[in-house]
């Protein structure tokens, strides 16, 4: 009973969320559909004209969209992987964030592919792949292992979404409309709370997050074999796979933390999003700075060691033609957060908020000169072509591409969390179920005595 | 194959293919299986019948009459085109001592095939093996490698090994993921961009051994012309080069030509050095090179009388920078 009034509680707590829409959102969300729209324009450019609007040419033919790909895609995973690692090690403090990660999990996973879909010349013969197979193709194991990725995170996502859809459907004090009532009923499929249902719910999600920590891994691993398979200097490289694991968590941990402060300081949730979630994520990417800056050291370090001419080549495109770039992704994109969070004084929640924008910009850099220098560095030097096929600059049609993919991910987002609370009120209630579950034996255990 | 199909009169079906499955495997890796059946079935309906004819070099060779000029000049479709012709094993071989760029390979190639100006199958690259060494010219078609990353990365088997040896682009399957592009070690691969008014003329109808006409959003590259070689003519750029830099011939037969003189394949390699560029990637290309040693032109002669355009494509090669500075050219 006690738990039934909690829940009506929490209800009315997050109600101001999901029932009015601010001022400040209305011109939110405006200014967020206004820049997909123009890149919606110019996909419909790019669909007519043909891959001759963007700045791809026959030595580099892979450019921002690639990128674009393997940086969600890298997200999606991390979030996956996070999400599964909180609820495998019943993180206590996982409540508040949880429902975060899952979403940047589900919407990044959605939006990651449909920059793959951009690089393709020819769009009217994509169900050739599914019609014409060929498993031997990296292609082909990667749309097995990013379909099976989406599906098993939407279904892990609906799992955690049930009990808070059941929690909302009972109750009748919300303004909403009715539309918006029935799909909670619809979405709550029957789940009345009963310890069998919350048991049966339980297990099923305890799997699905094994399920996904090893599905990400997979897919992953996938991703990061498109380059690592291929001869390309700079790309042939057995580190590849961990390299892109680390480099996604790095990421993906720096996007949550940007989320949390966001939401936040919107939501005003300071009650809920504590500084000490934000110390703890601090510390977890304290840890993946480490990590990413080990990877990538080690990375180019071996290839400058070694000299072979192709990676000297490489290296002096690098270190040339990309300098700044490369001072940015590799060196300002790990020294940065890792100083700022290596020192108590500097860990406060607007530092590593910093940090982590900082170390996103620096990761998507990173992404960037994997895969644009060394295409533009093949084994046979570029010659005997037009000058300007030599190196890429995206033009307009694929910046706003980009930037229309980053707007449908806060777009979305923004309207996902109007749909459902960002605080998981279900985990709040478990916890709270188990917390008097505990002093209860504990009280019993003393009666014995 | 062939023998065994005859002796058996090709009664023993599930034998056959089971032995097609076991080659396909083994000879060529990569190539989907499916494709390779299909083209084992074909050979199976020949007739047996065999052909006395002369080859070059005044031997007397058997041949089944089903491999002679089966389809002189006519269409290949795409489906055809996967099988090959069979018995060959195409290779070329290119004397880089000979070369000046002339560059006729390229405006030969790009005539027949109808590419613009700006479209290359076959490059002629300015190469320095080392800091001592003079530069070279190197022509560079694909190198139809017979472990071809291509063939073996394309997502619908868009591009495929032929028994013969050459890899050709069905573009009707093409999806344009360009996945072939950054996997070719040799930048072999270009894109057709954008749409062209060529590619609307829809006289001849498409077939992936003369890649005409092409089509927007999908890869195209050197393909050896089959269609001359099932006429029995050389490629075009072998014909049209005036220095006979270029080889072209038939392993099995051991024997390659450029049109001015018919040498043993064999010899002629291990003669005069042949080599296979960047041979390290194991790609086992089918593209030979005769080293550049007692060159008959100095390297200068192949930026001579040349547009002031091509000779800015080679104006980042260190030589190139050097002979401007010198004002020699």
């Amino acid at each position: 009973m006690q738990l039934n009034n909690r829940k009506r509680e929490l209800v009315k707590e997050f109600s101001p969320m999901l029932e009015k829409t601010s001022l400040l959102t209305k011109i939110w969300i405006g200014a967020l559909i206004s820049i997909i729209s123009v890149g919606i324009y110019a996909f419909v450019i790019q669909f007519k004209d043909g891959h001759i609007v963007t700045g791809m040419r026959d030595n580099v033919v892979w450019g921002l969209y690639i990128v674009n790909f393997i940086f969600f895609v890298c997200l999606s995973y991390s979030g996956a992987f996070i999400s599964g690692i909180l609820h495998f090690f019943r993180t206590p403090w996982k409540n508040s964030v949880t429902r975060i990660v899952e979403i940047i999990t589900v919407l990044s996973i959605i939006i990651g592919p449909v920059f793959i879909l951009l690089c393709i010349g020819r769009l009217d013969r994509l169900y050739f792949l599914f019609l014409y197979p060929r498993i031997q193709s990296p292609i082909t194991w990667d749309i097995i292992a990013i379909i099976t990725d989406l599906v098993g995170c939407f279904i892990y996502l609906y799992l955690t979404f049930i009990p808070d859809f059941a929690i909302l459907r009972d109750s009748p004090d919300l303004k909403l409309p009715v539309w918006r009532k029935k799909l909670y009923k619809f979405l709550a499929i029957n789940y009345q709370d009963t310890p069998d249902q919350r048991k049966r719910l339980h297990n099923t999600t305890s799997i699905m997050s094994k399920m996904v920590i090893a599905m990400a891994i997979v897919a992953y691993t996938v991703l990061a074999w498109i380059f690592s398979l291929t001869l390309q200097p700079g790309w042939n490289s057995t580190i590849f796979a961990p390299d892109f694991i680390v480099a996604g968590l790095y990421s993906g941990i720096s996007v949550i933390i940007i989320a949390m402060y966001l939401i936040r300081k919107y939501f005003k949730l300071e009650k809920y999003i504590l500084k000490s979630h934000f110390i703890m994520a601090a510390m977890v990417l304290l840890v993946l700075s480490l990590l990413f800056g080990y990877f990538t050291f080690s990375d180019y370090f071996a290839k400058w060691f070694s000299h072979k001419i192709a990676d000297i080549d490489l290296l002096k495109t690098l270190f040339g033609h990309y300098f700044w770039m490369f001072i940015l992704a590799n060196y300002v994109g790990f020294i940065i957060p890792l100083i700022i969070l290596s020192f108590k004084k500097l860990r406060t929640i607007k530092l590593i908020t910093f940090a982590a924008l900082i170390a996103v910009i620096g990761l998507w850099l990173n992404r960037y000169l994997i895969v644009v220098p060394t295409l533009e560095t093949p084994y046979l030097p570029i010659q005997d072509t037009r000058p300007e096929f030599i190196h890429y600059t995206a033009t307009w049609i694929e910046w706003s591409l980009s930037f229309a993919g980053i707007a449908a991910f806060f777009l979305f987002f923004t309207l996902l969390i109007k749909f459902i609370p960002v605080i998981s009120m279900s985990g709040i209630i478990d916890d709270e179920r188990r917390k008097l579950k505990t002093k209860e034996t504990g009280n019993q255990s003393i009666s014995y005595k | 194959m062939e023998k065994k199909q005859t002796e058996e009169g090709g009664t023993d079906r599930r034998k056959f293919l089971k032995l097609g499955l076991m080659t396909s495997l083994t000879a060529i890796a990569g190539t989907s299986i499916i494709t390779n059946l299909a083209a084992q079935e074909e050979e199976k309906e020949a007739t047996g019948e065999v052909m006395r004819l002369l080859t070059p070099d005044g031997k007397i060779v058997e041949v089944s009459a089903s491999n002679i000029n089966k389809y002189p000049e006519a269409l290949i479709t795409p489906e055809e085109s996967r099988a090959g012709i069979p018995d060959r094993k195409f290779v070329m071989v290119i004397d880089l001592a000979k070369c000046k760029n002339a560059r006729k390979c390229v405006e030969s190639c790009q005539k027949e095939h109808k590419l613009d100006y700006h479209e290359e199958f076959m490059k002629v690259q300015l190469i320095q093996n080392n800091e001592e060494s003079e530069p070279y010219w190197f022509p560079k078609p694909c190198f139809h490698c017979d472990e071809p990353p291509c063939v073996t990365v394309c997502p619908t088997g868009a591009t495929f090994k032929r028994d013969d040896g050459i890899v050709l682009i069905d573009n009707e399957r093409c999806i344009g993921c360009k996945f072939c592009v950054t996997s070719c070690p040799y930048s072999a691969r270009q894109f057709h961009w954008g749409h062209k008014e060529k590619f609307d003329d829809k006289s001849v109808p498409y077939s992936p051994e003369t890649q005409v006409p092409a089509a927007e959003g999908t890869v195209m590259k050197c393909d050896f012309c089959p269609d001359m070689l099932r006429q029995g003519l050389l490629p075009h750029c072998a014909q049209a080069c005036p220095e006979g830099v270029i080889y072209f011939g038939d392993k099995n037969e051991d024997l390659v030509t450029n049109g001015q003189e018919t040498l043993s394949f064999s010899k002629l390699i291990n003669d005069r050095g042949g080599y296979r560029h960047l041979e390290h990637l194991g790609t086992k290309p089918n593209v030979y090179y005769l080293p550049a040693v007692d060159r008959l032109y100095p390297v200068e002669s192949g930026l001579e009388d040349q547009d002031e355009e091509i000779i800015d494509r080679f104006k980042n090669v260190p030589y190139v920078q050097e002979l401007k500075k010198l004002g020699k050219i």
